[in-house]
Formats: structure tokens, C-alpha cells, sequence
């Protein structure tokens, strides 16, 4: 009721798609989604459980988005988004939403990433969507991007 | 087009309601107010307004002789509409970086 889906498929073996995924994060993050004062210069996801998933400014400070729940390379991927009204990291985890990334080899060359966002309530529980785009930095560009997206595909 | 607990995401698939969404979310406003920030007539607005609140992603209140429209605070359906976007967009640029990345990246290790 509250998770959403998605999915994607690449043209590479599983590994290679898990490693590209979270190793490269911040190469193909798409860089108006972030929430730091500076633009974004990097995005990290730190390889192990417990590890932190947070953005690195062009000014060199670092923003959390979360927590890696579940490390299992390289299949499984689950990290939280935890950010509150007041765009910061929320310790608080009833108020963690969870993203859930599946790895499935479709082919020796071919793999499908499948992506579950869930809890999305608890988020609602710690702030209102208004509080989170309308004080989120970069990511009030997000929209307008989509609206570039959506007149570029005509 | 897709569903996901009874919120249809194709709310936010149309370029004027995700202006008239985002400009809900920096502050309350009534028709008028988005009218003359949007280049689009008063009943324009009231028609996709009318879209958003059907869809629960925002509500309105009276002020008098006016009607206030906001994000709907109890916030799901938004967080849903919202966060669809995001790995929409995200999940296509992964896709696309992989398609793009160099030919030793791909193969096997």
C-alpha cells in the first residue's frame, strides 16, 4: 500500500550491475537530488551493513540520506531514506522509510534491478511532504527537470 | 499507466500540475494566487486542482470568502506521487550510465 516499484535492466552480469549500482552511485545519481547547501559532488554508499548512504558537497561537506540495512552482494541491496521536515538526517528509525534493490542475472551479459521504496508512511509520520520539498534545496530542481523531461519526450 | 494503492501516478505526469504541486509545497495558495504565478487561466487551474485533490494529494480549506489549497498533510499519497518521480528518473539514469559505461566495466571480471 505504501511501496512503490521500479526496475531497470542493463547490459551486464549481475556482479558487475550490483558493483556499478553502489559502487558508482554518485556517477549516475542524477545530481538535482540532493539535499546538502552545496551542489552535490559525490554520493557514497558505504559497502557493509550499517554503513552510511550520504552525499559529498562541491565544498567537501557530507549530508546523510541513510543506512545500509542489508549488504548482500550481489543480489540484495536494502538502505533506508531517512530525512526530516527539516531536511536533516533522522536517527530515528520509525521514522526510516526502506529502499530495497533486487539484482537478477537475466542473461550472462544481462541483469534486472528491481527497486521497492516502502514505509513511505513513516516518513509522513516525521514531516509533511510540504515541509520536505518546499526546504529541500536541490530537490525542488527535480521537478523542474521532469517537466523538461516530459516536453523533451514530446 | 500505473497504479499503486489506489494513487495514480500519472497525477504528476502532467508539467502543469507538477508546478502547481511544488508551488503548494513552498506555500498555501487559492486559484487566483496560482493563476497569476502559472501562465494558464484561472480555470485551468481549478480543473487540475481539482485532479490533485481527487487524487488526495492536496486539500482545501475555507479563509473567508476564499478556498486555500495545500499539499494534503497527511502526506502518503504524496510521498508516493513525489518519490515516484524520483526513481522514475533515478532508475533511467542507472540505466542508461550502465549502457554508457566503459566496455571492461561490463564484462566479466
Amino acid at each position: 500500500m505504501n511501496s512503490l516499484h521500479g526496475s531497470a535492466t542493463v547490459a551486464m552480469p549481475v556482479a558487475k550491475a550490483f558493483d556499478f549500482f553502489t559502487g558508482s552511485f554518485g556517477s549516475w545519481w542524477p545530481a538535482d537530488y540532493h539535499i546538502g547547501r552545496s551542489d552535490m559532488a559525490d554520493a557514497i554508499i558505504e559497502p557493509r551493513e550499517g554503513g552510511r548512504w550520504f552525499e559529498r558537497g562541491v565544498d567537501g561537506t557530507e549530508c546523510d540520506w541513510g543506512r545500509v540495512l542489508a549488504w548482500e552482494p550481489p543480489n540484495r541491496l536494502v538502505i533506508t531514506w531517512q530525512i526530516d521536515g527539516q531536511w536533516q538526517f533522522d536517527p530515528d528509525a520509525a521514522h526510516a522509510s526502506e529502499i530495497e534493490v533486487r539484482f537478477t542475472e537475466a542473461g550472462p551479459d544481462e541483469t534486472i534491478v528491481e527497486l521497492e521504496h516502502r514505509h513511505l508512511d513513516r516518513l509522513a509520520g516525521g514531516a509533511t511532504i510540504s515541509d520536505v520539498i518546499g526546504q529541500g534545496g536541490g530537490w525542488t530542481a527535480i521537478l523542474e527537470t521532469f517537466a523538461k523531461a516530459g516536453e523533451a519526450a514530446g | 499507466m500505473a497504479t499503486f494503492g489506489g494513487v495514480d501516478f500519472g497525477i504528476l505526469g502532467d508539467p502543469t500540475r507538477r508546478a502547481i504541486f511544488e508551488l503548494l509545497a513552498r506555500q498555501p495558495l487559492s486559484v487566483g494566487d496560482l493563476a497569476d504565478r502559472l501562465p494558464i487561466t484561472r480555470q485551468a487551474v481549478s480543473q487540475h486542482l481539482r485532479v490533485l485533490k481527487d487524487g488526495g494529494l492536496v486539500i482545501v480549506t475555507p479563509d473567508g470568502t476564499r478556498r486555500i489549497y495545500r499539499l494534503n498533510p497527511d502526506g502518503v499519497a504524496a510521498y508516493q506521487a513525489y518519490f515516484q518521480r524520483v526513481w522514475d528518473d533515478a532508475l533511467a539514469a542507472f540505466q542508461k550510465a550502465a549502457d554508457a559505461a566503459p566496455i571492461d566495466e561490463r564484462e566479466h571480471s
